[in-house]
């Protein structure tokens, strides 16, 4: 009998329960938008945050002691120790290997460019590479360096014969020496001396407006540093740091091995450094702490703001189900009066009412989530212009939310029944 | 044997005296007729007497047991196990059908059973409207079904509050020969209404006027008649 009366209602009462199931649908299709897109928006917007460039610097082990110990910063100076260009190839060998995005090997010395000091930085621009593990990629500074705007000319094209003899020219250092794309300029480094053409002039809005970069194998060349870099740029895809992460930053040897086994298998800054320092001898691999921060920073916020929405969608959702179930219940009353009086108890009618709108609840939120994860994509392909991929976490998420704020919103309108006087109802006073 | 008892029974809404020191018995088997004119408390008594309000002050025996101090739970169980509600405006679930109209009583109170619900509706005369909605059927087939209803779980009592007052007069007719019948099956009826044909169709009418019983008689020869054929 119990079935058949829910059947009843479902039934013989659609357009009630339809209203009621369009609320809990609203409600939950944002629920499962925004808990998509928080789930998924990590790794959104750090492949975003990898186009402001590197999030890892590798240095040599004696740069990095110095560093530390005059607390200078690595890009400011010209280090005087050295990686070899041979292992660069193994960032990409590491356990988070198809998390490393790009890098590029620099080697940084001083020289003289038309008679002016300048930093001259050696590195690869579009370099293709053949690992032994068999995969063919291309990297460096070109994908990087996606702020810099070449105001003159074009960059160097490494796979073009001619431009392995061409250098870029900081905007600031092509000003004072008044070149621009397609002139000559003299570059000497010690004793020894070329002249190359200008291949682009670049804006970067920093320190490298007064540097000039050229090919690894040129600035290799001319400083007789060869087979040498002084640093590798890293751009990875990271998870934001929490307390094991930083944990782990300090001393990853204090770590128990379940939570070593955890920070290592997971795509921190810190476990990717660790690993790079496993792969290239004699090395140090630091996060660029306000990148990896500002990321950490940037997701946290996004994250909560996608907590906030969700939150405020079901309040909203609760408050338009609880107006709807109470509003039914009033409609109701004789209904509920009548059980009342044949015999039935509170608890009986409480259950009856909830098992109908957990039913409802059950049907608009299976609807809501079919049309959340619709809009769930369209975000995706509005703000990231790629897909969102569904966690499934989502599902049981929401599955809890749409119950807890159906029972919330029932709340009012099963009080209201716990209150209804029979005989006020069916007959007066 | 007395079923149901009275005992200086008040019911005080502020100033307001709905019941003024009722007193009341009726036997098992009884037909009485409550009737009143508006104000007078007659729906106050019906309340009360069907556990849907307690007095003020007083005493309400049924069976022997002073309902008058029960729990609302208590009153609940009371309703389930021992009367038959009939009302006005018939109070049947729109969204069930005849049939399931009347289960719902039998629900509540112990365990459905389809057959025995068809049988109380075609005793009603109703077999061939027991899957119609309450919306297909007339307000004489509503009142029956309503009847079904308050039958279904073989109550001591049945109360019914002005239940041919939306019929039409062949349906009145109906009604009151299906109470002339569970009458004269020994089922304890006590009718609240402003009808003088109910009124004159039951053993004992009793008036209230006030709050206050001003006048019992013993009823028409008819109503005690039709009572005697069958015993």
């Amino acid at each position: 009998m119990f079935f058949r009366m829910i059947k009843g209602v479902l039934l013989r009462q659609k357009g009630k329960m339809a209203m009621i199931a369009f609320t809990i649908a609203l409600g939950a299709s944002l629920a499962t938008a925004m808990l998509a897109v928080m789930f998924d928006v990590g790794d959104k917007v750090n492949q975003e945050l990898k186009t402001y460039g590197a999030n890892i610097t590798v240095v040599a082990k004696e740069a990095s002691v110095v560093d530390s110990l005059y607390e200078v910063d690595g890009a400011s100076s010209i280090p005087t120790s050295y990686l070899k260009e041979a292992d660069v190839a193994n960032v990409k060998k590491i356990f988070w290997a198809f998390n490393i995005v790009d890098f590029a090997p620099l080697l940084q010395t001083s020289a003289s460019i038309n008679g002016t000091d300048a930093v001259l930085v050696g590195t690869w621009f579009g370099h293709h590479l053949s690992l032994d593990t068999g995969e063919e990629l291309d990297a460096g500074i070109v994908s990087m360096r996606s702020w810099w705007s070449v105001e003159d000319g074009a960059w160097l094209d490494e796979t073009k014969e001619g431009d392995v003899d061409r250098v870029m020219v900081g905007a600031a250092l092509a000003q004072t020496l008044g070149v621009k794309a397609g002139d000559t300029v003299k570059l000497s480094c010690g004793k020894k001396s070329g002249e190359y053409e200008v291949a682009g002039v670049f804006s970067a809005g920093g320190d490298e407006d007064n540097q000039v970069f050229a090919p690894l194998s040129l600035v290799q060349g001319l400083s007789g540093e060869k087979g040498l870099i002084t640093s590798i740029e890293v751009s990875a895809l990271t998870t934001p740091d929490n307390e094991l992460s930083r944990q782990a930053a300090k001393d990853p040897s204090k770590l128990t091995v379940a939570q070593y086994e955890t920070w290592y298998c997971t795509a921190y800054v810190s476990s990717i450094c660790y690993q790079l320092q496993e792969a290239i001898p004699d090395a140090v691999a630091k996060a660029v702490r306000q990148v990896a921060e500002s990321e950490g920073a940037i997701l946290d916020k996004t994250q909560l703001l996608m907590i906030l929405i969700t939150i405020l969608a079901l309040i909203g959702s609760a408050l338009g189900i609880s107006n709807l179930i109470t509003a039914s219940v009033m409609e109701r009353s004789q209904e509920i009066g009548l059980l009342k009086a044949i015999g039935a108890h509170d608890r009986a009618i409480s259950g009856l009412l909830l098992a109908e709108l957990i039913i409802v609840a059950i049907l608009g939120g299976a609807v809501g989530f079919g049309v959340g994860y619709g809009f769930a994509q369209v975000i995706g392909y509005t703000v990231f212009s790629s897909s969102i991929n569904l966690s499934p976490m989502v599902i049981p998420l929401v599955v809890t939310l749409v119950i807890l704020v159906t029972l919330a919103g029932s709340i009012p309108a099963i009080r209201t029944v716990l209150r209804l006087d029979p005989a006020e109802v069916l007959h007066g006073r | 044997m007395s079923l149901l008892e009275l005992k200086h029974v008040y019911k005080i809404y502020g100033d307001l005296h709905a019941l003024d020191d009722v007193n009341l018995t009726i036997d098992e088997g009884e037909w009485v007729a409550i009737m009143g004119p508006s104000g007078s408390g007659k729906s106050t008594v019906m309340n009360i007497i069907g556990c849907m309000d307690k007095p003020t002050k007083g005493e309400v025996l049924l069976d022997g047991k002073d309902i008058s101090k029960e729990t609302s739970q208590g009153l609940t169980d009371i309703r389930r196990d021992k009367i038959g509600l009939i009302f006005q405006q018939f109070h049947l679930i729109n969204y069930l059908t005849a049939l399931e109209n009347v289960m719902v009583a039998q629900y509540y109170h112990s365990m459905p059973d389809e057959a025995e619900a068809m049988e109380a509706l075609e005793r009603v005369g109703l077999a061939d409207r027991a899957h119609h909605l309450p919306s297909q059927l007339s307000g004489g087939e509503q009142q029956r079904v309503c009847v079904a209803r308050a039958l279904i779980n073989h109550p001591e009592l049945i109360l019914a509050d002005e239940p041919t007052g939306n019929l039409d007069e062949t349906n009145e007719r109906i009604v009151l020969d299906l109470f002339r019948q569970l009458h004269a099956e020994g089922t304890t009826l006590i009718v609240v209404t402003h009808d003088a044909e109910v009124g004159a169709s039951a053993e004992r009418v009793i008036t209230l006027e006030y709050g206050k019983v001003t006048s019992e008689n013993g009823g028409t020869e008819f109503g005690k008649a039709a009572r005697k054929d069958v015993i």
